[in-house]
């Protein structure tokens, strides 16, 4: 009735009756980017206030609590904030990349909502090489905080942009394989494929303990591919003062925030794509009665319940573990994730061949 | 003009641009850049040929990886316009020369276009497909492909024996 993709028909169906049918394909995309934009920026708002709950949360503090009910409004008035202040670009910088690196980092982030179905049968473009394309373009995302800590001119943040593609390079290994896990087990590349092939319990449930090692490693990766903490040496404020973008101001540092949170939510969203079945309600086996009551709830409400909670735990890790030295950081991927992600992709492989999942 | 067309035009026309602009930039981060638009452009042109699998591929190994090696190492060694050394004009001719065979190979290779576009190999909607490719792979042309992995196997042992030299 008032789901998603519902809305989304309606919609296609009332342009195509009033318009020609490139005008109406031209008017659907321009929804579709504002759609993006409004996310971008609703979702900037919302995870902001819920870092900074979570933290006062866990470190028993009360929080932002000033503006708004219950300090709710705090982010929007640092967004103002933010808008108002000058964005300097220092002397020394190279002009042309220090100002494009911020943009280069938002439209990599874009490009990655392209393919993640939001509801049922809610999704911008399913592409049939979806996973690879996700993994693709995320691993351009390094390329902007290399322009950005190299134009800056500055040498902590050089550091920063080398530490943080040292990371990324690594871990989208492992990262990489730990995906392929489900690549394996459903035999599709497409996002809707992969969906799809949860009907009957994600995947989380029904690959036994190779694919928990497989989403245990996967969580490990992005967060370090995110360069969040325990992993966040590209910033790491005690060395740093602030990694990459020590000599961004205003809303050019504002949109390098906001890429660092939007991609949180993207990587925790292919995360409950692949593991725990995306918009999928929970169901189990041959129990009708039960699935029927799972189904009641809105798909879009599953999708954005996983992701959420996936991002919270993200978050729990920020503010529980102490930060890695870059050393241990590297010696945990190349002499830990790594073989144990290549063996536990063998072990899924042998899994998906004798049909040993439910 | 089609749209298949113009879009065609469009991304010869920024490859081409971008691969100028690689040359011809004093600035070593700025050539790298450049390289990675051109590597863009040329994933363009696999989904025009709907190879979209080699399109994918293409961004993840030359603009992710590759390129992201190459930016790493220049800047680290804090390359730019003023510490390039001046190479010497003989190296500059030689360039020249290398350049200009490469050019006569390519010149050769497409004098056959006009032949070959006459009788365009059609095998349908699913060529580019990982499915087809993958079965390509592992049923004509097993034997290359595996020794393609022996050769990165051999490669990765070689990089191990390089880096353990120091202890």
């Amino acid at each position: 009735m008032w789901s998603l993709s519902n809305i989304a028909a309606n919609i296609d169906q009332w342009l195509n009756a009033n318009m020609s049918p490139t005008w109406a394909l031209i008017v659907e995309m321009v929804i579709a980017g504002v759609a993006v934009i409004g996310l971008f920026a609703a979702l900037g708002l919302v995870l902001v206030i819920m870092e900074r709950k979570v933290s006062a949360w866990i470190q028993i503090r009360l929080g932002p609590n000033r503006v708004g009910p219950k300090g709710m409004l705090q982010s929007l008035a640092d967004t103002l904030k933010l808008l108002v202040k000058e964005g300097m670009t220092p002397g020394g910088a190279d002009k042309l990349l220090f100002n494009v690196a911020p943009f280069v980092a938002m439209i990599v982030a874009m490009l990655l909502l392209a393919p993640i179905a939001f509801a049922k049968d809610f999704q911008l473009w399913d592409l049939n090489i979806g996973v690879l394309y996700i993994s693709a373009v995320s691993s351009i995302s390094v390329i902007s905080i290399l322009m950005a800590g190299w134009a800056s001119n500055n040498k902590y943040s050089l550091l920063g942009a080398m530490r943080s593609g040292a990371q990324i390079v690594s871990y989208e290994l492992s990262a990489g394989l730990a995906v392929l896990a489900i690549v394996v087990l459903t035999g599709s590349l497409r996002i809707s494929d992969i969906i799809q092939a949860q009907e009957n319990g994600w995947w989380l449930f029904k690959g036994h303990i190779p694919v928990i090692i497989a989403f245990i490693i996967f969580i490990i990766a992005v967060t370090a591919e995110t360069n969040r903490a325990p992993f966040d040496l590209a910033e790491a404020e005690s060395e740093l003062t602030a990694g990459f973008h020590t000599e961004y101001s205003g809303m050019k540092f504002a949109l390098f925030f906001l890429a660092e949170y939007v991609n949180v939510f993207i990587v925790c969203a292919i995360g409950a794509t692949l593991f725990l079945g995306g918009w999928m309600p929970f169901h189990i086996g041959n129990w009708h009665a039960f699935n029927g009551v799972m189904d009641w709830i809105p798909s879009s409400v599953w999708f954005f319940g996983k992701t959420f909670f996936l991002i919270f735990v993200i978050m729990w890790f920020r503010w529980t573990f102490p930060r890695l030295r870059i050393d241990q950081l590297l010696n945990l991927e190349w002499k830990y994730l790594l073989p144990i992600s290549m063996f536990n992709l063998l072990l899924v492989t042998l899994i998906a061949i004798m049909g040993w999942h439910f | 003009m089609e749209i298949t067309q113009i879009l065609f035009w469009f991304l010869s026309v920024l490859a081409v641009f971008g691969a100028l602009m690689m040359v011809t930039s004093k600035n070593p981060v700025y050539s790298v850049l450049w390289l990675i638009v051109v590597f863009f452009a040329i994933s363009g042109h696999y989904i025009l040929l709907n190879a979209q699998f080699l399109a994918i591929v293409n961004i993840i190994v030359y603009a992710g990886a590759i390129m992201v090696l190459f930016l790493f190492v220049i800047m680290l060694m804090n390359l730019n316009a003023e510490t390039e050394p001046q190479k010497n004009k003989w190296l500059k001719i030689a360039g020249v020369v290398a350049g200009c065979s490469l050019m006569l190979v390519f010149v050769a290779a497409l004098r056959q276009s006009d032949e070959l576009l006459k009788a365009p190999v059609s095998m349908g909607g699913e060529t580019g497909l990982i499915k087809t490719l993958g079965k390509t792979l592992f049923t004509d042309y097993v034997l290359p492909f595996e020794i393609s992995s022996v050769l990165f196997l051999s490669a990765m042992v070689g990089a191990v024996v390089i880096g353990k030299k120091g202890d």
